[in-house]
């Protein structure tokens, strides 16, 4: 943990970003019924003619891959081929899509008349598209959207189709297919399905897997999956899944294509239409089926505002060099080709490593709003309890402190420069004002005190979820600056244990890349040196003066979910017996916190959100705290977390 | 193999031009003063089929280039008129305008008459170091009578082989580390005499043979003190008996490929290995190598075709005590022979099964809407184990580069043909100039067999949407292939330097080495800041059972750029790691030498390192 010079060149401050185009701009000039009739003849790659469905489906029937896998299933379970060709069909039908043009251009119409009235304006760099369409040409293109909203696969397909780009295919989740008619609808815009869990189906596995590389290694259509594998309830990034990110890669690394390109597209929204939604999922209020009534309800949310919409096509990435000097690509040389198999361990973490990298690529470029930070600042007054608010001006200064902070820490923070900031601070408070109450002069989160918990707790968790947004930024110094508080001492390496133990904790919590403790670590410690708030020498991390506000400020971003973890932790010492079931394990710590908020003895709501718990429960299994027995019950095991994790409750202590 | 220019369907056309080649040369006379003519004694006692008529005399610069390919009176120029033209009488392309090779060159190299990059006309004697004579071992071998000579021009030419690097330098009169001395042994004994003197007096030996190795094989060692001796078996290249019955051929080492052939010819018999470098590689070359000859699906590539091999190392003499086709004696010991690139051991003579001369040849080509169809045809008539005599696939690229050789047409009519036939493929089959691939193809044997085959061949193309083009472009495909190495001299002329490379690979993964080793070149250049796309094409040259032989040509224009040689072997580096990702060897018959010592590791065989009294190898080009 030497240089912190690797980190001057990665200062995201000297990082060049694109500029933004409204394309709604031009919707509400022009006819939306001759934009959806438009000419539509996009570019495609290496001037390969679009594939018909049935065309497609044939060649996935009859490749190899799948040929051998019918057999081995045939010999396996006795059943016929024939048989088993006949679930492959079934299975492929389910899965396929079946792109039509005139859905499309439907959707073009509708989405343009949705989205003119429920957001002020859509933006996106147009260099990146620029980049993406030259991607498209050269390349097999993977997209990889972030994903926060149901919006997002519509969203993306609008895009791409404004500018007279090749239309993806969308992997999608099976629960869509439940909605009649929308779910063939979508199905005829370019989704494909694919069921939530297959774990142990060799076959799906193989139609699956087979159905993606065909139309990627010919390069019918860029194929567009979310990362994160679902919605992000939370706007935290969530922990990548491996799956389609390997499939994808696979063609590149056994040689079918030259290259890959993926490219990583951060969309971030003002204002999320299932913001009080996700919140009361979270508090365990069930998420209800995707339906077409359900759809037509939810309706009402149109006559509201959302305010803009920022799409940021990354930087495609190249597979090819993502791999180069880190795969040995001859390993794929000495079994044939079709015949599936693991991947080996270095695959694996190279496929891990990859994905973290991406999805730290769509953090990066994930713009924030001012109200972003003030939901930071409000929530943090909320908790050390603040009856009567903030008055307006103090929380403008706070705001524009907390904005500068932000930048050096290279936020990609959209700040209307034009505005004063006080007037920023109004119209975003006014956007959110279901959040937020403002009373003589004084801004506080809208919680009523004859409120019942739970409402209170919609409220803080939906506040919390713009936060989350921020946390990236923020994340590496906050570690940095809890492993300081909590650490006995100066020393550095001291502080640096202290770190590592923290950011171990949090790793099921945050987007923080295996292995990359020391730079991390020296990330951290660049930040906070570089804005004067500590000084970090040889052997000591000494906080200056000016630092302490930075600091706090910093300490308190982590705080909810430190108390967060130490709470499961004293449920799983206190409560849990050897019968508690992975089920009941959710019921059990709500009552417990909601027990522990009542009593005054735990300040923060938002630990009531089930994607903490659930986090917390993972990394304590990772730790070696708890254990799981016979797979189904969760036992926890006292010596362990007495004996294992004293630094924890040291850490918990001192906070 | 390309230089065979026989006509279409009638048998013997080749022995006739070896025949003109041959007049072109004459016995050259032995001029330099330090060179001691002696007559081999211990062969005198045998029988000496024949040797007259030798291809390469001691002093090889009197007809060849120097600092080039090939025969110094042959070669390509742009004359008055600014129309490529072949020089000299050797070749059925000799002394032919090709009108369509100037614009080809700018088209695909962007390049510029104006701007030439020309060799250093001759050796500057003073850039040549003086040589490091061990005085001991000099006095003795004078007593063998083996006659020898430390001539700078002597010297320089047997530094080198035919890499790119190896002949820039010499290009621009840089001349670096050579062999001290250049000895002529006549006969395996000789080279005993030799090896026994080096071993004694501790001197570096590396046989030389037709020195068109391109795999730095030839290349002496920077770091080695000890007095370098290059042992040049040209001399020793007579046929010492042919047995009928057996149908097996004895012959020194040093014979190059188209002496033996014409020699063979004479009493009605082939081997029928034919390496594009015949002309100039050598016997021993091929068997330290294990070379490859075109016609290889009929008569076997050279572990196929050798019987019996002597070789002289510095432990003794290895061979094997009898001619058995086949034993079951523990590991061959031709199998570490065979690929030991003269790390172990001086090649002196070699037995080889010869065949009787086919009765009938014809060429032959295939047209391919595309690439992919071309390799799909080409692996179905592997299946069916009816691969013609050579069938070769090239590329798109290769196809039009192919096109501009052609020379000018003198009749009318002859044009009018050619017109009518690109109207036919393009227009009425709707086959796509810029995908179409030609496949060219070469029966032999007797004529019913030859024609039904044939029938059988072009059945199989038809399934796979291949459509017969006819013998002429099959055998301006041949002629592609020997010319090209001239056509390098003539690209250097003009900023443009190129190399080919050559790799095995299963069959499943024929298309993509092809595409990504392609795609990895032109990405490498664009990277380097090469600013002319790269000239970057492939053709699948032999076909196995399980398998296929690529051959990559990858070239560039390099004005703009301060260090080409070393940028070129960067990408060459980088094409070569994409081959062995994409589960190709690194060679298939050009042989490891040193410019593989890299991968030496990474391969499961790897390279024998020099130790003792070191040889290098000669190899043989293509």
């Amino acid at each position: 943990m030497a240089s912190s010079n690797a980190y001057a060149q990665r200062d995201p401050m000297l990082k060049k970003r694109d500029d933004f185009e409204d394309i709604l701009e031009e919707r509400r000039n022009s006819s939306d019924l001759r934009y959806a009739l438009k000419c539509y003849t996009p570019a495609l790659y290496k001037g390969v003619a679009p594939c018909k469905s049935s065309m497609l489906k044939s060649m996935v029937l009859q490749s190899d891959q799948l040929h051998y896998v019918i057999q081995q299933v045939s010999k396996e379970t006795g059943r016929q081929t024939d048989n088993v060709q006949e679930e492959v069909s079934a299975i492929l039908d389910e899965m396929a899509h079946s792109l039509q043009l005139s859905t499309v251009r439907f959707f073009a119409f509708t989405l343009s008349k949705i989205f003119k009235s429920l957001f002020k304006s859509i933006r996106v760099n147009e260099e990146g598209i620029q980049r993406l369409q030259q991607a498209i040409q050269d390349h097999p293109v993977v997209l990889l959207p972030s994903h926060r909203s149901y919006m997002d696969f519509l969203l993306m397909s609008y895009l791409l189709y404004t500018y007279d780009l090749t239309l993806p295919v969308i992997a999608a989740g099976m629960d869509f297919m439940g909605m009649k008619f929308v779910g063939e609808m979508f199905r005829m815009s370019g989704a494909f399905f694919i069921r939530r869990s297959f774990g142990g189906n060799k076959l799906y596995w193989a139609v699956f897997s087979e159905y993606v590389k065909t139309m990627l290694k010919n390069g019918f259509a860029p194929v567009e999956f979310f990362l994160e594998g679902t919605r992000s309830r939370t706007s935290k990034s969530l922990i990548p899944k491996l799956g389609l990110l390997n499939i994808v890669m696979d063609p590149f690394l056994k040689g079918e294509v030259f290259d890959v390109h993926v490219v990583p597209v951060s969309i971030s929204y003002e204002r999320i239409l299932e913001e009080t939604l996700y919140a009361r999922e979270l508090l365990g209020i069930p998420k209800p089926k995707e339906s077409t009534s359900g759809l037509f309800k939810a309706r009402k949310v149109l006559s509201e505002d959302y305010g803009s919409i920022h799409v940021y096509f990354g930087q495609p990435v190249s597979v090819r060099s993502l791999a180069e000097g880190r795969v040995n690509r001859c390993q794929f040389n000495l079994v044939p080709r079709h015949i599936p198999g693991r991947p080996d361990e270095d695959i694996h973490s190279f496929v891990n490593d990859s994905a973290y990298k991406l999805v730290r690529a769509q953090e990066d470029n994930m713009v924030l709003k001012p109200w972003v930070l003030l939901a930071s600042l409000l929530l943090q007054k909320q908790a050390v309890g603040q009856e009567q608010g903030t008055a307006l001006d103090e929380l403008t200064a706070q705001a524009v402190w907390l904005r500068d902070l932000s930048r050096q820490y290279g936020a990609f923070l959209h700040w209307p420069d034009q505005m004063t900031p006080s007037e920023v601070v109004s119209s975003s408070l006014s956007l959110h004002r279901g959040l937020v109450r403002t009373c003589e002069g004084k801004v506080q989160l809208a919680l009523e005190h004859e409120e019942k918990l739970l409402s209170q707790a919609v409220i803080v968790l939906s506040c919390a979820s713009y936060r989350n947004q921020a946390l990236h930024v923020f994340l590496r110094p906050a570690l940095l600056a809890s492993a300081i508080h909590a650490a006995s001492s100066n020393q550095k390496q001291e502080v640096f244990n202290s770190f590592s133990f923290l950011r171990n904790m949090f790793s099921n919590e945050f987007i923080l890349c295996p292995g990359a403790t020391v730079q991390d670590f020296e990330e951290a410690c660049y930040l906070l040196v570089k804005t004067g708030t500590l000084q970090v020498t040889q052997k000591e991390v000494l906080v200056n003066e000016r630092g302490h506000r930075t600091l706090a400020f910093l300490v308190s971003m982590l705080d909810p979910f430190l108390q967060g973890y130490q709470v499961v932790c004293r449920f799983l010492c206190e409560e849990a017996t050897e019968t508690l079931t992975e089920k009941q394990f959710i019921p059990a710590i709500r009552k417990f916190i909601i027990k522990h908020l009542l009593a005054g003895r735990l300040r923060y709501a938002e630990v009531l959100s089930s994607d903490l718990q659930k986090n917390s429960l993972a990394a304590f299994l990772r730790l070696g705290a708890v254990e799981k027995i016979k797979g189904y019950q969760i036992s926890n095991v006292s010596p362990c977390l007495g004996g294992k994790l004293p630094t924890q409750k040291a850490v918990v202590a001192r906070l | 193999m390309a230089s065979n220019s026989s006509g279409s369907g009638s048998q013997g056309r080749a022995p006739q031009r070896l025949r003109i080649i041959a007049g072109h040369l004459q016995r050259p006379v032995d001029v330099d003063a330090t060179v001691s003519a002696a007559e081999c004694k211990a062969q005198g006692g045998e029988a000496d089929v024949a040797s007259d008529g030798k291809s390469v005399p001691k002093r090889r610069q009197e007809i060849m280039k120097w600092n080039g390919w090939g025969y110094s009176d042959t070669k390509f120029l742009f004359n008055k008129k600014g129309q490529a033209e072949f020089t000299g009488k050797r070749y059925k392309l000799s002394g032919m305008i090709i009108p369509a090779l100037k614009e080809w060159m700018e088209g695909t190299f962007g390049t510029n008459m104006q701007h030439k990059s020309l060799a250093t006309p001759a050796l500057t004697r003073t850039a040549v170091q003086p040589p490091t004579l061990n005085e001991a071992f000099v006095e003795e071998l004078k007593s063998t009578g083996v006659p020898f000579s430390h001539d700078a021009e002597d010297r320089v030419f047997r530094a080198h082989g035919h890499c790119l690097h190896e002949i820039f330098a010499l290009r621009e009169g840089k001349v670096g580390r050579v062999p001290d001395l250049v000895v002529w042994p006549n006969c395996h004994n000789d080279v005993v005499k030799i090896v026994e003197l080096a071993c004694k007096h501790n001197v570096c030996l590396i046989p030389y043979g037709g020195g068109t190795s391109v795999s730095s094989a030839l290349e002496c060692p920077q770091e080695e003190t000890r007095s370098i001796v290059s042992v040049d078996t040209s001399q020793m290249n007579r046929i010492l008996w042919i047995d009928e019955k057996n149908l097996t051929a004895h012959m020194e080492a040093g014979i190059v490929g188209q002496d033996l052939e014409r020699l063979l010819n004479e009493s009605g018999y082939c081997t029928g290995h034919e390496p594009d470098s015949m002309e100039f590689s050598s016997l021993g070359g091929w068997v330290a190598t294990r070379a490859s000859g075109m016609k290889k699906n009929i008569y076997g590539n050279i572990e196929d075709l050798v019987i019996h091999v002597k070789m002289v190392t510095p432990q003794g003499v290895v061979e094997k005590s009898c001619q058995g086709p086949r034993m079951s004696t523990g590991p061959d010991i031709h199998h570490f022979i065979m690929g030991s690139e003269g790390t172990l051991g001086v090649v002196t003579e070699v037995t080889m099964k010869i065949r009787p001369m086919p009765e009938y040849q014809k060429y032959g080509s295939v047209v391919f809407p595309n690439f992919e169809q071309g390799v799909a045809c080409l692996r179905e008539v592997a299946r069916q184990r009816c691969a013609p005599a050579s069938i070769r696939l090239m590329d798109n690229e290769q196809f039009k580069f192919g096109h501009a050789l052609k020379p000018q047409v003198s009749s009318m009519f002859t044009s009018f043909l050619e017109g009518l036939k690109k109207f036919y493929i393009t227009k009425f089959k709707g086959f796509d100039p810029d995908c179409l691939c030609v496949a060219t193809l070469l029966f032999e044997g007797n004529r019913e067999k030859v024609l039904q085959h044939e029938k059988q061949v072009y059945d199989i193309a038809a399934k796979f949407g291949g459509l017969a083009a006819g013998e002429d472009n099959g055998q301006r495909g041949y002629m592609l292939t020997f010319v090209i190495a001239y056509l390098r001299d003539l690209g250097m002329d003009y900023y443009v330097i190129g190399e080919s490379f050559e790799t095995s690979v299963p069959w499943d993964r024929v298309l993509d080495i092809c595409r990504n080793v392609k795609a990895r070149i032109i990405r490498e250049c664009k990277d380097k800041g090469v600013q002319f796309q790269p000239f970057s094409t492939c053709r699948v040259t032999q076909t196995y059972d399980a398998g296929a032989c690529v051959y990559f040509y990858f070239a560039f224009n390099y004005r703009g750029l301060s260090d080409p040689v070393h940028m070129f072997e960067e990408v060459e580096h980088a094409a070569r790691e994409e081959i062995l990702a994409n589960g190709g060897s690194l060679s298939h018959h050009h042989g490891a030498g040193q410019c593989c010592a890299a991968w030496a590791e990474v391969m499961e065989s790897g390279r024998v390192e020099r130790c003792g009294t070191s040889y290098s190898a000669d190899t043989t080009m293509c």
